[in-house]
């Protein structure tokens, strides 16, 4: 049984205090988005509010153009489900061919995926905006897939590779030799073991798509087709010190990753641990 | 095909049964039973040789031009740097980059590590502790942002608590104010990465083994002196990790700034980021911001560079 001595009581409440102060930008968060237009200013931005109202919340479904809040959700789910898809597809059958190859040219290509994971995004932004835009891909959820896809690929080899590394090759032998075909072995027999990397690609990649808004801004900004952030940023541009219903926009973008992380909190968390200790 | 396996398999087996043989079963392993196809990985090796290093090259030849991003251009050699490292609006902008890194990679660590060591092992509600520690690395910088731009606002709670202690005259629009703008900025990274910095020393300091503070303790070792000579070399992988990953990310800060002060008041917070995207994509100045992205990428493949000699430094 768990018995405090006076050390760990006050080590916990200290833990406690600092956790409370830590945590307190979302209640300003929260108070402040449940405050109707006239208390925005006349009360203390300390203070919770004295009616409480959802008004912030419903007018933000019926704002349209450039700054469609739910248009800009729907894009970021399709945007982010059509990535981790690809990159778990194009990452697991990348990273096993390098995890499993005995050659040269194995070892060579796994480099190549590792320093394309430092190589910093900043300078191929721009050639890449250029190409996207002669070929027609800007503004299109088809080209932010494919773009996402290719920027995270690296990543998710990487993830893949390494945790094949330390997977023994009896399954794949012993259901070749069965008569699996290579597809079979792969498809049946690899990909299955594979799934605590599946998710750690999953759970890494998908937040960093799903919070990036620096290539969203530059491929997607102005079009149909925006994501959360840049949508969230053009509408709040538009607000001025409109506090209650900037913090409703805030909300609404952070309810669906928060409610992921919530759930599934120690896969979160392992996977920030483990993934990319590497 | 398929048939073919299956006889090179009895064939294998066949040749096996006088005695294990060390050449004929390797090649069994490579050959036959084949770990997947060669060319299931060209998609792969495609797609990345394009978007990383073909665009990487491309963008990097046209830092030494003057292209506006429509027509025609010219090589212009040096002159796209000489412009930057005469600009002092431009040197600013790197010692923002700078600060925000470094600045953020310390005290980021620092309190972290501090957390870390104060949740592990004996506190009982560590498990909803970490939870709560963690959840701002998962939001988007972005949302965070528009969250703390309130908070330092003339009409904002850093106000209205210093008003409630008789602290008016303390009173400013904080993000308006030329120094402390960019300490801010600070504070929000801060705010945002500490969960980050936490979780992996949490994930080094359960490989610490219990035995060995236990001994160091029977020893009659401070607290302090178990700290420094036991748990500290102990967990310096993860120290590694954490600050180099701190780093690299601290170079690109671009969300924030966009969020909080949009690189004003006058310049004050901005960033290389923000400027290649400024140069680049609003003013169409490509040369010159592709030649900005080029210093920036250069920063960090040095530190990329260098955490690689430390972490290998540190497993040998």
């Amino acid at each position: 049984m768990f018995r405090y001595t006076s050390g760990s009581l006050i080590r916990e409440i200290g833990v406690w205090i600092l956790a409370i102060v830590f945590l307190l930008p979302f209640y300003f968060l929260i108070s402040m988005a449940l405050k109707p237009d006239a208390e925005v200013y006349t009360t203390s931005s300390l203070a919770l509010p004295l009616n409480p109202t959802f008004n912030n919340f419903s007018s933000l479904f019926v704002a349209s153009g450039q700054s469609n809040i739910l248009l800009g959700l729907m894009n970021s789910i399709i945007i982010t489900a059509g990535s981790i898809f690809g990159l778990i597809i194009l990452g697991s059958l990348t990273g096993y061919v390098i995890a499993r190859s005995t050659r040269r040219w194995g070892k060579a290509t796994y480099y190549l995926f590792l320093i394309a994971i430092v190589l910093p995004a900043q300078l191929g932004a721009v050639p890449l905006y250029i190409g996207a835009r002669t070929i027609g891909l800007t503004g299109s959820v088809w080209g932010m897939i494919f773009l996402y896809t290719g920027m995270l690929l690296p990543l998710a080899i990487f993830l893949y590779a390494g945790f094949l590394r330390g997977l023994g090759t009896e399954y794949e032998e012993a259901a070749s030799i069965d008569g699996a075909s290579r597809w079979q072995v792969f498809f049946r027999i690899v990909f299955p073991l594979l799934a605590p990397a599946t998710g750690t690609v999953a759970i890494l990649c998908g937040l960093i798509v799903w919070n990036d808004f620096f290539t969203a801004l530059i491929f997607l900004g102005g079009s149909a087709n925006q994501t959360l952030p840049v949508s969230m940023y053009y509408f709040i541009g538009s607000l001025v010190s409109k506090w209650n219903v900037i913090f409703a926009i805030v909300i609404v973008s952070m309810i669906p990753i928060l409610a992921f992380y919530l759930f599934a909190q120690k896969r979160f968390i392992q996977g920030f641990a483990g993934g990319l200790k590497g | 095909m398929h048939s073919g396996t299956e006889a090179n398999t009895v064939a294998g087996q066949q040749h096996r049964t006088p005695g294990p043989d060390r050449k004929t079963r390797s090649r069994r392993a490579r050959g036959v039973v084949g770990f997947g196809h060669w060319w299931w990985a060209l998609p792969g090796v495609l797609v990345v040789l394009a978007i990383h290093y073909v665009a990487t090259g491309v963008g990097g030849f046209f830092a030494f031009t003057n292209w506006t991003g429509i027509g025609s251009f010219q090589l212009v050699g040096l002159a796209n740097f000489q412009k930057i490292l005469g600009d002092p609006s431009k040197i600013l902008a790197l010692g923002n980059t700078l600060f925000l890194a470094f600045g953020s990679v310390v005290i980021v660590n620092i309190v972290g590590l501090a957390i870390a060591l104060a949740l592990n092992r004996t506190l009982k509600s560590r498990y909803i502790l970490r939870v709560l520690f963690f959840m701002p690395v998962v939001l988007s910088p972005l949302a965070v942002s528009y969250i703390w731009k309130f908070i330092f606002d003339f009409n904002g709670p850093i106000n209205a608590i210093l008003k409630s202690v008789g602290l008016e005259s303390w009173q400013k629009s904080w993000l308006g104010d030329p120094t402390f703008a960019i300490w801010a900025v600070l504070i929000v990274i801060v705010w945002q990465q500490t969960g980050f910095a936490m979780v992996i020393y949490l994930a080094g300091l359960a490989g610490v083994p219990t035995e060995v503070e236990e001994a160091a303790a029977i020893d009659g070792t401070t607290l302090w002196q178990r700290f420094w000579h036991v748990t500290l070399p102990a967990i310096r992988p993860a120290v590694a990790i954490s600050t180099t990953l701190g780093i690299v990310n601290g170079l690109r800060v671009f969300d924030q700034i966009m969020a909080l002060t949009n690189g004003g008041p006058a310049g004050a917070t901005e960033t290389l980021a923000t400027q290649v995207y400024k140069q680049a994509f609003s003013l169409a100045n490509f040369g010159y911001g592709a030649a900005l992205a080029l210093i920036l990428s250069a920063i960090i493949l040095v530190f990329a560079v260098i955490q690689q000699r430390v972490t290998r430094g540190t497993e040998s």
